[in-house]
């Protein structure tokens, strides 16, 4: 048991010696270039993410049944199945059953992949953020003399974002660690060009470390900002009757 | 000629014993792997989520510290990491990751909950003469739950679902077979049919486990009162 452990730190050891550094600072490049492959899909999947999100959002809050429902299926669906499945499913399930499939760039396979399946969680944050007003604060706007759009733009959305911006922000964290699955489809991603240099050099350590800095530093700021909006909207419902 | 039976078909995939038996052994895997992550997930989680709340300097740095790290990298990442820098097996690095980064959600939840209790209740507690343990048992948890309860178990959805991850590290686990099965039929409804078999699997024990949640949630806040 001791012995295996000292094995195990003498590894541990080997794998941080300076040799296996100096490998991956031979191969910075190509980090840095995942890191911006990172960053694009992550900006274009939110980017449909939130198409979606919107309009599954305003579908879910309808008042016609029919709409709600195809609304339910949406969010019910990617919710409860593991988006690794979607991700194989769309990278090597549906080029088989649908040959032009292939014609598409690999990174926009993930794009597809990551921006459905987060798209279903902000849905659920935009219904939440439109049921939070009480109808009357339309009707009280409109019979003070605004116009829809004016009402929407001075009354409604102002106070919809307080409760909606807290949790799109959290989905923008989640949806940026989550492109790491673009590795599965080889789509040169951060997380795909940290497991590549890897495998050619056996440095584990220093890569998966630098990579882990990397997506730190990506996602910290927004979920600090997460935060102080969460603070914010806590701070407006508490005095909200001032 | 007359004695073929035609293959591609998806009444002869799902029709074999083994394509079944394959989706459960999958599905063993899935849930052994979330299943023991929730579990002491769910320890730890308080465990931290105290610490974090806590006022403690030391103890509340580390904690936040840990939460803020491992809420902030990819899951994929830290598996990678425990499989090849901490030298586990593929199964045991998989647990070993997502409890490390189930704990830190659930933490978080932790804190928030205990921050919802207003402070006075503390300051009335100690008046009476009791314990921090005896307030953080009696006064602070109960009033508390009713908040944790529905964010923990939709993170056990979510637990199940991330356990997927575990095929990078050559775990073949539920959605793993679908690789495997796919390559052993080749009718275009056989391979559609095998992910939505899959999908089904997932979408059916999680869904429960979110009906549950949404059950508790409302029993929960319905009788407020009678929880302390």
């Amino acid at each position: 048991m001791f012995d295996g452990f000292i094995q195990w730190l003498g590894n541990l050891s080997l794998m941080f010696s300076s040799a296996k550094w100096a490998s991956l600072g031979d191969h910075l490049g190509l980090i840095f270039s995942g890191l911006g492959i990172t960053i694009v899909a992550s900006v274009l999947a939110l980017a449909l993410a939130l198409v979606l999100g919107i309009v599954f959002g305003v579908l879910s809050a309808s008042n016609w049944k029919p709409l709600r429902a195809v609304a339910r299926v949406y969010v019910e669906f990617f919710q409860n199945t593991p988006l690794m499945l979607q991700v194989v499913f769309l990278g090597f399930g549906l080029p088989i059953v649908w040959p032009q499939f292939n014609a598409v760039p690999v990174l926009m396979v993930g794009v597809i992949g990551v921006g459905i399946y987060h798209g279903a969680y902000i849905s659920e944050a935009v219904r939440a953020g439109i049921q939070s007003i009480s109808k009357g604060q339309l009707e009280a706007s409109l019979s003070q003399g605004m116009s829809y759009v004016q009402a929407m733009r001075h009354v409604v959305i102002p106070q919809a974002l307080t409760v909606v911006l807290p949790p799109l922000t959290n989905q923008a964290v989640n949806l940026i660690k989550n492109t790491s699955v673009l590795l599965y489809i080889g789509a040169f991603d951060l997380m795909y060009q940290a497991k590549s240099i890897q495998a050619a050099n056996y440095n584990p350590g220093p890569v998966y470390l630098v990579a882990m800095v990397l997506y730190f530093c990506l996602c910290y700021p927004l979920a600090f900002l997460a935060k102080r909006l969460e603070d914010r909207a806590e701070a407006a419902q508490g005095g909200g009757q001032a | 000629m007359n004695a073929a039976v035609n293959t591609t078909t998806i009444g002869f995939m799902l029709s074999r014993p083994w394509f079944w038996a394959s989706l459960l052994d999958g599905l063993k895997i899935t849930l052994y792997i979330s299943g023991v992550s929730i579990l002491l997930a769910f320890v730890f989680g308080i465990v931290v989520g105290v610490a974090r709340y806590s006022r403690a300097p030391v103890i509340s740095w580390i904690a936040t510290a840990y939460i803020e790290f491992i809420r902030n990298i990819p899951l994929i990442l830290l598996m990678l990491f425990c499989f090849l820098v901490g030298q586990m097996k593929d199964v045991a690095a998989a647990i070993l990751a997502l409890t490390v980064f189930t704990t830190a959600v659930i933490a978080e939840v932790v804190r928030g909950g205990l921050n919802s209790v207003p402070k006075g209740q503390w300051e009335a507690a100690r008046s009476q003469g009791m314990s921090y343990l005896q307030i953080l048992r009696h006064i602070v948890l109960p009033q508390s739950v009713t908040k944790m309860i529905p964010p923990i178990v939709s993170q056990f959805v979510t637990a199940i679902k991330d356990s997927s991850f575990a095929l990078l590290l050559g775990v073949v686990e539920l959605t793993a077979r679908g690789n495997i099965l796919k390559s052993l039929f080749s009718g275009v409804g056989q391979i559609l049919m095998i992910y939505a078999v899959i999908a089904l699997f997932y979408f059916s024990i999680n869904f429960a486990i979110s009906l549950v949640a949404r059950a508790l949630q409302k029993r929960l806040s319905a009788g407020r009162g009678s929880i302390g």
